[in-house]
């Protein structure tokens, strides 16, 4: 493998990166009297176009090739996972566009499309050190993005929290890693697993296990390392908490889910009932059942929007991870559908408390009263993404949770050993449309206060919200739309059913 | 055909959203628009159905990785019951006339319900079922909690969490009846002819059943229906009594009994149980309500109590019985939420008995009062009308399977005519008021036209099937030929 | 015969009459007009229906049958027999003078009319059908606008009243529905002559016996119980109506609180409708129950008659006084049903004293239904002219002032009496005679009823229209010249059946040989 060779295999990212820099280079060259409304705008033209052009490369080149050990692979399920994820960003950086709380436009777009870069990177990892690099590379951008706020004490004040959190956490990931390393003398996933085979007692195996569990768990918020989510998301720009939530969440699962099905393969063990076995089924389990419930429960209490969407990610963190413990290949593809709808739906919404920011200047509750005789239009994506969120058909979010659902039976099965689990998902979710209904009660029952001024949304952020809207919907009717290309994917690649 | 039913209702949905906010007239025509054509439709389709023959509509694949289907299709239960929503849609319609705050809202929310419902009771693959059954919560959400009356906030989320935690239940055991199956199907015919394992069938058939129960109104699982009811506006009760307290029942027979026969004879007895106690329980309580619509609430809990009973019986007579029943009760429970919200309550500001009673409504709202008696009378089973032979089929078939709940039964009966005289003696034929408090309030205004409409062509329907029943029955009882109640010729049978 | 379906119209013309009147808004002429001539139409069908009835042959004619609800056993089925014929014809005399009387009423004119014309096709279309829910329909129709008569016309007490009397008679009601319920579960049928037939034979009893089978808490009911529970449900059913003490608490309530006109009605004709229950239905398909309950029923019976005529005796209440009368007449007509019932080993009780025992108790119904009208007219006549006073101490020496009326009236009571001459001996002798043979004891205790009867009706005339006069009084107007026509009406009637029973007689003559010739004691 020469140079051009890897260039033209890591094209994607290569032009994202120079994507970047341009960026930075035209904000810097921008004339003076150039506002920084005016400033942002043409930045994120220039980003959009730069996701554009690598999803048209990813389209035009399928490739199916595992260089260096697998520290990229690219195949045709790698490549999805990235399309996804970048349509996820260029709605991100569409939300941002019109935002006020920076004058750094330039800058802010550069590090969202840096931050891509690292998760595109982390999507075609099979690579232990690769994922680690790329989890930092992503990693310190979204700090940096949380604290983008100069003007809020609480943006600075979240970053540090994210960040001193995330600094742990890379230690544990890196300390687990390195652990397999010692334990199977390699760095690539399936021959960790090969070296590992034989180990499934071993004390070390558990250590690294916890520790590497530790390091994901942070990054996607599951509990009990979820602390830093509330206040990230809450004080950090809501631009840069949809990414947070949408992208980043997305990538992070998916490789979570490579590095326990390929690397920990073998030591599953299981967590159906009256089969209780040794293994990281059980302890994912765990995970999922405690995020969901401490979600769901805490997010009944909250008054501010953001907040309340940052538990309620949390929640959907635990089921998501319902489907990273079932470890087949249709589970797999529940994952990804699952993420993918889920980031759609958490970039509307957070796309709607933009608007609301802008006019109300905080997200709680009661500012959105009466949202729906205000901005009608905007109101009802709103309705779109929180039934979503909620699981009611015929919406996206259904179609994923059902579809995990079934994934988790079928892997429980014969005897449907992990119903407990899925019973209990279900009821967290009725938990959970209780707050969902909140927020809708306010938008829709609750009357607008007096004197409320009127809400004109920018253009370009009401086409967001309505494809976002759409796109919700669409799936949620047609989910084979995305599924269907999931499982070819899946089958291509050959992990349909690891 | 008959999937016009659920076109014509979306279609006035977004009609109604994008037309002007202001213009109410536009908004009414629309929605009486839609309903009719919802109607004429399901009547159209009720003379086309050949008894004993499925109907099928239309078996397109939906979302081949799980193997569900837009599989739309009716016999004669559904079709009675489709022909129920048409005729309580357009009264409900016609009651909300005079609706004037965000109407165009209200009848988008109210025509969206109408669909899901149409939807569920000609759905034929579980997928598809489900998805229209968990729809109909959300408008029904919506129409309590902005346009209902007392307590509405909390009665709408107490309606609506209850209605979840029961479909989550159903979607638990769906899912796992789809897993222990096998078959990548969600289509009934296929999976009803599934063995399901005996021990499965056990602890999935009261998961399943409950949960559609639990929108049933089964005691004690009730207690969402009279705060919702009693919060919501005339024409939601109307439906939300008349028609939605059916999908719960209609998923009990069509889904949890259709699928798991033996889990059904295993827990008949404690289903029975229940409904009767549900029967007396929410006469007793109707008994001693101070809150006019509260007493009608009540009486549904009761009502309901009988169709459960009836299906609980596993004979024929009991369930063409229990199905009569939802259909008879569907247009009384309607006729009565009318009159007491839309005809009382709208003018007289008040539900409370003891202060109606001071009003001589006979005097100043006849019609008010005579359509009440009429209803009333209905809802006694008195003969006649069409609750009649739908409680005497239920207590014939209830006799068969338990002889003791019948006569429990009996005593029911017997609650729900005095319960019912009481209501209409306080809110209706009290003292009447001297003149001196009379004079200085002013006159109540009369029961306008749609409301005279909505009232003669329920009671009209509500006389048709009680003087003669064969009209549905004869639709009914050959649909029971179908293989989908196989488990009806093996379980009793006649 | 001719093909005109003259029972269905004899019971729908009053209907839509009445849907007709209903419509008439305020405009009381043209209500009670209207009333009145459906009233005198129905007459018209019931002499038609008397003229083409075959005397002879005791079965039943005029029959329609048309086949209604398979599912659960009911049949369009109406026909009429010497008993049925009976019931039609004194529910189209009485009617019309119950419109007579109401012809003041003030309030809501029309809507009244249309309650009693609306009762009217209820009680024919009971006394006319034979498949009980046909049957049942009727009965239970018939509850409502008695019901709203009472309700909104009644006097001061009346919601109490009218209450208690429909909750009564629904709890009895809905025991026999559910009685029928389990026959109908046995032996799949609900007409009334096939189920006579089957239990002629024993074949309903086994049939009753084989198909019910219940265990409550693990213990089984025998056979012989599970029949004794269906037949008690349908005793219960019409002892209510009747009423037979201890069920009796409704009448004296309902009867005082209803207006007179409406009492007439309730008394003349609605309490006939258990008697005829018993008639149609309880002897005929549980003759053996009948039997074994015999004494218990008797002693009822003859508790009926004396209770209730104590009870008038203590009243002070002119309607009340009569409500209780009432009970005491119809409580001969039980003594007389029971009495049929048989008794003692198997040996058949003779037939002359049964037939004399039925056409007695057929005779009663129709002249007391005849006799009690006109008495409750007459207290209208009363209650009107005195502005609404009706107590047995309110008045004093009305011979002076209102003789003809007095004298119409004492006819009247002496005919309730049962003097001979008058139509209220035919009736009581019959049952006297036909009884004593069958139930000797009941009988002769029965006899102190008659007494304290006498006892009382003559203390009531004593105290309306002897003594001093009350200065109140004076002025009080006898009868119009008007009133005195329409009177001379129903009393000729009086007397003409009184000299000449054999009118009545006659019409039920073969169906009382057909019926004791069915009863297997």
């Amino acid at each position: 493998m020469n140079y051009p060779q890897l260039l033209s295999l890591a094209a994607p990212e290569t032009i994202l990166t120079l994507g970047a820099f341009l960026l930075l280079a035209v904000d810097l060259a921008s004339p003076r009297d150039w506002s920084a409304r005016l400033r942002f705008r043409v930045g994120g033209l220039l980003a959009c176009a730069g996701c554009a052009a690598v999803m048209i490369w990813i389209g035009m080149h399928p490739g199916h090739i595992n260089a260096f050990g697998g520290m990229l692979v690219v195949d045709p399920l790698t490549q999805l996972v990235k399309l996804v994820l970048l349509v996820l960003v260029l709605f991100a950086v569409l939300i941002s566009i019109e935002s006020t709380f920076t004058l750094h436009p330039g800058e802010y777009l550069a590090l969202i499309l840096l931050a891509t870069v690292g998760l595109m990177f982390l999507v075609s990892a099979e690579d232990v050190l690769m994922i680690f690099v790329s989890l930092e590379l992503t990693s310190l951008c979204l700090y940096v993005l949380t604290a983008f706020n100069k003007c809020s004490a609480k943006s600075a004040e979240a970053a540090l929290k994210y960040f001193l959190f995330g600094g742990v956490s890379a230690a544990f990931t890196l300390f687990g890693l390195s652990l397999l390393y010692g334990l199977s003398g390699a760095t690539n996933l399936r021959a960790i697993a090969a070296g590992l085979a034989g180990r499934e007692g071993d004390p070390l195996l558990s250590v690294a296990l916890v520790m590497t569990v530790v390091g994901f768990g942070f990054k996607v918020a599951a509990v009990p390392f979820h602390l830093w989510a509330p206040d990230a998301y809450e004080g950090a720009p809501t631009p840069s908490a949809a990414l947070i939530a949408s992208g980043s969440k997305l990538a992070v699962f998916f490789v979570f889910a490579k590095v326990l099905t390929l690397g920990f393969a073998g030591a599953e063990g299981s967590g159906a009932w009256h089969h209780f076995a040794r293994g990281w089924t059980p302890v994912i389990a765990l995970l999922a059942g405690l995020s969901m419930i401490l979600g769901n429960l805490v997010a009944i209490v909250q008054s501010g929007v953001k907040r309340l969407l940052a538990y309620s990610a949390i929640a959907h963190a635990g089921c998501m991870l319902l489907a990273v413990m079932c470890h087949s290949g249709q589970s797999l593809a529940s994952l990804v559908f699952y993420a993918a709808t889920y980031g759609l739906t958490m970039l509307g919404a957070f796309g709607v408390v933009v608007v609301v920011e802008s006019v109300a200047g905080d997200d709680k509750l009661c500012s959105f009263a009466g949202l729906s005789r205000r901005a009608p239009g905007a109101s009802f994506c709103m309705l779109v993404f929180m039934l979503s969120l909620a699981g009611i058909p015929p919406l996206a979010g259904f179609f994923g949770k059902f579809y995990v659902f079934v994934a988790v039976l079928k892997t429980g099965a014969p005897g449907l050993g992990l119903f407990w689990l899925v019973a209990l998902a279900l009821a967290m979710s009725a938990v959970s449309f209780y707050y969902y209904l909140q927020v809708l009660k306010q938008i829709y029952a609750a009357d607008s206060p007096p004197n409320a001024p009127s809400i004109r949304i920018p253009l370009l952020l009401r086409i967001s919200l309505f494809l976002l809207a759409a796109g919700v919907i669409l799936l949620g009717i047609a989910p084979d739309l995305l599924l269907g290309a999931i499982e070819r994917a899946l089958a291509a690649a050959g992990m349909d059913h690891a | 055909m008959l999937a016009w039913t659920i076109y014509s209702s979306f279609i006035g949905v977004l009609l109604l959203m994008v037309i002007p906010k202001d213009n109410a007239a536009l908004a009414r025509k629309v929605a009486i628009l839609s309903a009719l054509a919802g109607l004429i439709v399901a009547v159209a389709g009720f003379f086309q159905l050949k008894p004993g023959v499925m109907l099928h509509i239309s078996t397109r694949s939906w979302i081949s990785s799980l193997g569900a289907g837009y599989h739309l299709a009716a016999d004669g239960v559904s079709l009675t019951l489709v022909l129920l929503t048409g005729l309580a849609s357009m009264a409900g319609v016609l009651f909300s006339w005079n609706i004037q705050n965000r109407t165009k809202e209200f009848f988008a929310l109210y025509l969206a319900l109408i669909g899901a419902v149409y939807g569920v009771f000609l759905s034929f693959d579980l997928f598809l079922l489900f998805v229209f059954y968990e729809l109909a919560i959300i408008p029904k959400y919506f129409l309590i909690a902005i346009w209902g009356s007392h307590r509405r906030e909390y009665g709408a989320m107490k309606l609506a969490l209850y209605s979840f935690i029961g479909s989550a239940m159903v979607l638990a055991g769906l899912i796992s009846a789809y897993v222990v199956s096998g078959v990548h199907t969600f289509d009934l015919f296929v999976l009803a002819r599934q063995p399901f394992p005996h021990g499965f069938q056990l602890w999935a058939f009261p998961l399943v059943f409950g949960g559609f129960a639990v929108l049933a109104g089964l005691w004690p699982f009730h207690t969402w229906a009279p705060a919702g009811h009693v919060a919501a506006p005339t024409a939601a009760s109307m439906l939300l009594a008349g028609v939605v307290m059916k999908l719960g029942a209609y998923g009990c027979l069509r889904v949890a009994m259709t699928l798991f026969p033996e889990g059904l004879e295993a827990w008949k007895t404690p289903v029975a149980t229940l409904a009767v106690v549900g029967i007396v329980y929410g006469g007793l309580v109707a008994l001693v309500q101070r809150d006019f619509k509260f007493v009608i609430g009540y009486s549904s809990v009761s009502h309901m109590g009988f169709v459960l009973l009836g299906l609980a019986t596993i004979n024929t007579i009991g369930l063409s019985g229990a199905v009569l029943q939802m259909f008879s009760h569907g247009i009384i429970a309607g006729l009565l939420f009318a009159v007491v919200g839309r005809m009382v309550y709208e003018r007289t500001h008040t539900r409370d008995l003891p202060a109606l009673e001071a009003m001589g409504l006979s005097k100043s709202l006849p019609f008010a009062a005579v359509t009440f008696v009429l209803a009333g009378l209905a809802s006694m089973g008195l003969p006649g009308f069409s609750g009649f032979v739908a409680e005497l089929e239920i207590l014939l078939g209830a006799w068969r399977a338990f002889p003791s709940i019948a006569l429990v039964t009996g005593l029911g009966i017997l609650i729900s005519v005095a319960y019912m005289l009481r209501a209409m003696q306080k809110a209706f034929f009290g003292a009447v008021p001297s003149p001196v408090c009379h004079a200085d309030q002013p006159p109540l205004e009369p029961v306008s036209v749609p409301e005279r409409l909505g009232a003669a062509l329920l009671l009209g329907v509500a006389l048709l099937v009680g003087l003669y029943p064969r009209l549905l029955l004869d639709v009914i009882v050959p649909s029971f030929d179908s293989p989908l109640f196989d488990w009806l010729r093996k379980g009793g049978g006649r | 015969m001719s093909s005109l379906p003259l029972l269905s119209l004899i019971t729908m013309l009053p209907l839509l009459a009445g849907f007709g009147v209903a419509g008439f808004g305020v405009r009381k002429k043209a209500a009670r007009s209207l009333a009145f001539g459906s009233s005198l139409l129905t007459v018209f069908l019931a002499c038609l229906l008397w003229c083409r009835f075959d005397n002879a042959s005791g079965d039943f004619q005029f029959v329609e049958y048309h086949p209604w609800i398979p599912a659960i056993g009911a049949n369009y089925y109406v026909a009429v027999d010497g008993l049925g014929l009976l019931m039609v014809m004194l529910t189209s005399i009485v009617v019309p003078m119950s419109i007579l009387a109401a012809w003041r009423v003030e309030r809501n004119p029309s809507l009244y009319h249309a309650m009693v014309l609306f009762l009217q096709a209820g009680l024919m279309g009971t006394f006319t059908a034979l498949n009980f829910i046909h049957w049942f329909l009727f009965w239970e129709l018939s509850l409502v606008p008695a019901f709203f008569l009472v309700r909104l016309w009644g006097g001061s007490r009346r919601a109490p009243a009218a209450a208690r009397f429909f909750i009564y008679t629904m709890a009895g009601s809905v025991a026999m529905l559910l009685s029928f319920l389990g026959v109908f579960y046995a032996t799949g049928k609900l007409d009334f002559p096939d189920l006579a037939e089957m239990a002629r034979h024993g074949a309903l009893n086994s049939a009753l016996a084989a198909k019910l089978g219940w265990r409550l808490f693990g213990q089984a009911f025998t056979a012989r119980q599970m029949t004794e529970f269906v037949f008690g449900g349908v005793l219960m059913g019409f002892a209510v109506k009747v009423p037979m003490v201890p069920f009796h608490t409704w009448l004296p309530a309902a009867y005082a609180e209803a207006p007179s006109a409406t009492t007439m009605l309730l008394t003349g004709v609605m309490s006939k409708m258990g008697l005829y229950g018993f008639l149609r239905i309880l002897l005929p398909l549980f003759p053996e129950q009948s039997r074994w309950l015999r004494t218990p029923l008797l002693v009822l019976a003859v508790v009926t008659i004396v209770f209730s005529a104590c009870a008038a005796f203590a009243q002070r209440d002119l309607k009340r006084i009569l409500a209780y009368s009432s009970i005491n007449h119809l409580g001969y007509c039980l003594l007389g049903v029971f009495a049929l019932a048989g008794a003692g080993g198997t040996a058949l009780l003779p037939a002359t004293e049964k037939a004399a025992a039925l056409s007695g108790v057929l005779l009663q119904m129709f002249n007391h239904g005849l006799t009690a009208a006109m008495l409750f007219w007459l207290v209208s006549v009363l209650e009107q002219r005195s502005g609404g006073l009706r107590g047995l101490n309110d008045f004093g020496g009305l011979r002076k002032t209102m003789p003809v009326f007095c004298g119409v009236t004492g006819i009247a009571l002496f005919s309730s009496l049962g003097l001979p001459g008058l139509n209220g001996f035919a009736g009581e002798f019959l049952i006297f005679k036909g009884s004593f043979p069958l139930a000797m004891g009941a009988v002769s205790l029965a006899a102190l009823g008659l007494l304290v009867t006498a006892v009382f009706i003559l203390t009531l005339m004593q105290r309306l229209f002897h003594g001093p006069l009350n200065s109140k009084w004076v002025r009080l107007p006898d009868l119009t010249r008007g009133e005195r026509l329409l009177f001379a009406l129903p009393v000729g009637l009086m007397f003409l059946l009184g000299l000449w029973p054999q009118l009545l007689a006659s019409i039920v003559n073969s169906t009382v040989v057909r019926m004791v010739g069915r009863l297997p004691f």
